[in-house]
């Protein structure tokens, strides 16, 4: 049973450093920092730039925080100060369910409802074209995802302010918006923080239904309208022709490795974010 | 409007600043006229769910008097205190009939501006609740919500009730420093002076000095009787002494209904009711 | 001066109380949306050929068939990897409350790895398996799905079940010891109390497990058969909708969206009957 406990951490390790050892030759080869800026993509001639990759991602998982922020604090905030009990008994089953679908059946809804809304509607504003699958998708998709999960950790953070400070900020003639804005926010600062660390780690990883409506091409996006390829898509779109060329599969491990890396820091980071904020409070 | 209220509280508590002459609320147009300048409760009837907590409460308030209300715990004090600044609408399951009159105006109505209620009611909880934010911000944070955003103005009327309370010699050097630093006996000052810096007509205070010490406990005694003069004070208290060294007028309540309400001396050295007679004798608690 | 502020208070709140109204309504709305679209082309498509034939003709251009191929591919996978999952995860959980003292180093860092395990995302699980199974010498099979999807299971189970275990009073386990009793039987115990919490974990686990897509791409492969041996690849329904919902052919995107709404159906049952005992159980905890 030691080991088995043990197991966990042995793991964390023995990930990281396979998918290193896998990704070395592609390390060797070029500098790290040509990997990480180079913008060509083309393994027949040996070409690794994998920065267009990395900015897709950035651009899909940004975009899917702008999104799901704002309403997931504005429902958190509702659902904690105004709300009558009743509408929660509605909300959290919403939330459970919308947590468990699965990455598939967004992104089939995704392919189904958003690519052709923004095909039909959205982009005939904006510019001659859009086909629908661009970056626009892949942040509404993922924005929708994480909804659930960053909603969850904000009214537990909410709840957890003591009555007390609610009543004393309203017992001075303060709303409960005022209420919610000036008290509630400033002592929950580090938390929605950490939330939002937590769920970008979460979003950054979400693979198949931001594959299904990015558009997967290999381009740098310089507006929402045009479409993206984030490194999950690039690991699973290709994992069928990794083993054809020389690099290749050390490419996409190495593709794996940079998400390996980057999730966990975000993960350490919200956790450190959270110790603080326990320690202050004690 | 130069207010002559301002003038006199000015004199109890001389201070530097220019700004605190004027008054940035404007009183409520009914507190300069004759009639009833208290708080009025009319049959008022406070159930949660479906416990009656208040039964027919009549009691008329006096004005710029401390008023102290006694009573064993759970007696219903507090949910009284808590019916006046309308925090008990929160409250799931409350049911309300009745009314309760400030300045000739029911609040218990439903058209009254609440914040403009709590604005006039100041309240002073058992445990001092700082804001999380400095000492200045905590006390200039009811003003900003009520419309002060000048900067000058707002530093003037924190030096103002610092000093009011007597915590500006001990914290004017660290004013930006967070409140929650403060020794607890500091804290509850500063929550006092919070609720002073809106300008309220009445301070509730429940159970206000419970978690201070006795030196503490004095001080924040000693505050209220300067204050009595301005403001019209009601406190709850479960210490008896506290009532008889301080207070000029006294309810005693007892499971939910006034049992006596009347002058200090006339409730403790005769007191007409049975109940009255065996609490302050010390036969119950 | 007191007119002009109620004004100006009651802008704001009223704009503010219409961006919650909006956010909240947004809510419900998107779940209906998704719902409301994976139901209605699903159940189009949806028949009893459907959930007991397998796809005829290759599952990418094959107009005949169904998608049992990939029932019982998930099936074999998810039910292998919850039954390792929870031999492995149960005395992870039991080691770490029982055995080691509340603030031992050792459990910190365990529990931290696992929560690190927790939030990696699948596709580096399944980048991962397949490093393993190259080591291994396995092939794109049923067995190399196994492995992954243990994997991406275990640190679900032993969060779960764990933070139900803290809760535990240690006094059973004192008066069980006192009794004489052996520590396996101590564990046996232990597990009759926690069960309600270790079948939540299981069917909250199985919910995530059965729909998960980039954990078997690489590992688990693809195929029109059942697979009858370890070494044969599996189909799985996520990669079932993934690989068929793009053809050309009417037929196989049918088979996508039945295969969508199938899913859909078995996640929402694992994971809302894996809440309701969770409330059913909170409401009759031993204190």
């Amino acid at each position: 049973m030691l080991f088995l406990t043990i197991l966990s951490i042995v793991l964390v390790l023995i990930m990281g450093i396979g998918l290193y050892m896998k990704s070395s030759p592609i390390i060797t080869a070029n500098s790290l920092c040509k990997l990480l800026s180079g913008t060509s993509w083309s393994p027949i001639r040996g070409q690794f730039g994998f920065f267009p990759f990395i900015i897709g991602t950035i651009w899909v998982t940004g975009l899917a925080i702008i999104f799901a922020l704002p309403i997931s604090f504005f429902t958190a905030s509702y659902l904690t100060e105004y709300a009558k009990p009743f509408i929660k008994r509605f909300v959290f089953p919403t939330l459970d369910i919308l947590a468990a679908i699965p990455s598939v059946v967004y992104g089939v809804w995704g392919t189904l409802v958003i690519v052709p809304l923004i095909s039909k509607k959205i982009a005939p504003f904006f510019t001659s074209f859009s086909a629908g699958y661009t970056v626009l998708a892949g942040g509404i998709v993922l924005a929708i995802m994480i909804l659930p999960l960053l909603i969850s950790l904000l009214l537990e953070i909410f709840s957890s302010v003591s009555a007390d400070l609610r009543e004393t900020s309203l017992s001075l003639g303060a709303t409960k918006w005022q209420t919610a804005k000036y008290v509630v926010c400033r002592k929950t600062m580090p938390g929605i923080v950490a939330s939002v660390v937590l769920s970008i780690s979460r979003a950054l990883g979400e693979t198949i239904a931001v594959l299904m409506v990015c558009g997967n091409r290999v381009i740098i996006p310089h507006s929402v309208l045009d479409s993206c390829y984030p490194l999950p898509a690039l690991i699973a779109n290709n994992y069928g022709e990794m083993l054809s060329m020389p690099l290749y599969e050390a490419a996409l491990m190495f593709a794996a490795l940079i998400l390996f890396i980057v999730v966990l820091l975000f993960n350490l980071a919200s956790r450190m974010i959270i110790y603080k904020l326990e320690k202050e409070n004690q | 409007m130069k207010n002559y209220l301002f003038e006199s509280f000015k004199n109890m508590f001389p201070c530097d600043s220019e700004l605190a002459n004027c008054r940035y609320f404007s009183p409520d147009k009914k507190f300069m006229k004759d009639g009833y300048s208290g708080i009025e409760v009319q049959n008022l009837n406070v159930y949660i769910r479906d416990n009656q907590i208040l039964k027919n409460i009549d009691l008329s308030i006096p004005d710029k008097k401390i008023t102290c209300i006694i009573g064993p715990s759970g007696c219903g004090k507090s949910t009284l205190l808590r019916t006046f600044n309308r925090l008990t609408d929160d409250v799931e399951g409350v049911k309300r009939s009745g009314k309760i009159l400030i300045n000739g105006e029911n609040i218990l109505d439903d058209n009254y501006d609440i914040t403009e209620l709590r604005r006039i009611i100041g309240l002073v909880s058992q445990r001092p609740c700082p804001l999380p934010m400095s000492i200045s911000d905590n006390i200039a944070y009811g003003c900003k919500i009520h419309g002060i955003k000048n900067k000058k103005q707002l530093s003037a009327i924190v030096e103002f009730y610092l000093k009011a309370v007597g915590l500006w010699d001990e914290v004017h050097d660290r004013l930006m420093s967070p409140a929650t630093k403060l020794s607890i006996g500091q804290q509850q000052r500063l929550c006092l002076a919070r609720s002073l810096a809106v300008e309220p007509q009445f301070i509730l205070a429940d159970e206000a000095t419970s978690s201070l010490d006795p030196a503490s406990s004095r001080n924040i005694e000693s505050l209220f009787v300067k204050l009595k003069n301005e403001y019209s004070i009601i406190l709850v208290t479960h210490i008896l002494q506290q009532a008889i060294r301080i207070a000029d007028y006294v309810i005693f309540m007892y499971l939910g209904e006034i049992i006596e309400a009347g002058e200090k001396e006339e409730i403790f050295c005769n007191p007409k009711n049975k109940l009255t007679k065996e609490y302050i004798s010390g036969s119950f608690s | 001066m007191k007119m002009k502020l109620k004004k100006t208070k009651n802008y704001e709140e009223i704009i503010i109380k219409l961006i919650m109204y909006a956010s909240t309504i947004t809510v419900f709305l998107a779940l209906a949306c998704i719902i409301y679209t994976i139901t209605a082309q699903g159940l189009k498509a949806l028949s009893w050929g459907m959930i007991s034939k397998l796809p005829s003709g290759g599952f990418y251009i094959g107009k005949e068939g169904g998608i049992l191929n990939a029932i019982v591919g998930s099936v074999y996978i998810v039910g292998a990897s919850t039954i390792i999952g929870l031999i492995i995860s149960i005395p992870i959980v039991f080691y770490l409350n029982i055995y080691l003292r509340k603030n031992s180093k050792l459990a910190y860092a365990s529990r931290l790895s696992f929560d690190v395990l927790f939030g990696i995302p699948s596709i580096v699980y399944g980048a991962f398996g397949f490093i393993l199974m190259v080591f291994l010498g396995i092939r794109a099979s049923l067995l190399g799905g196994i492995i992954t999807i243990t994997l991406l299971i275990i640190p679900i189970f032993v969060r779960s079940i764990d933070e139900i275990a803290r809760e535990f009073p240690h006094d059973i386990i004192d008066a069980s010891y006192s009794l004489g009793a052996t520590k396996f039987e101590t564990m046996k115990v232990v597990i009759r109390q926690l069960s309600p919490g270790i079948a939540t974990a299981t069917l909250l686990s199985v919910g995530r497990a059965i729909g998960d897509a980039a954990a078997v791409m690489f590992t688990a492969g693809y195929t029109d058969q059942i697979p009858y041996s370890l070494a044969q690849p599996a189909a799985t329904l996520p990669l079932a909708v993934f690989f068929q919902l793009s053809s050309p052919i009417e037929e196989v995107r049918a088979r996508a969206y039945a295969a969508a709404l199938i899913l859909t159906l078995i996640v929402l049952i694992f994971s809302l009957s894996g809440r309701l005992i969770m409330n059913n159980f909170s409401n009759n905890k031993l204190k």
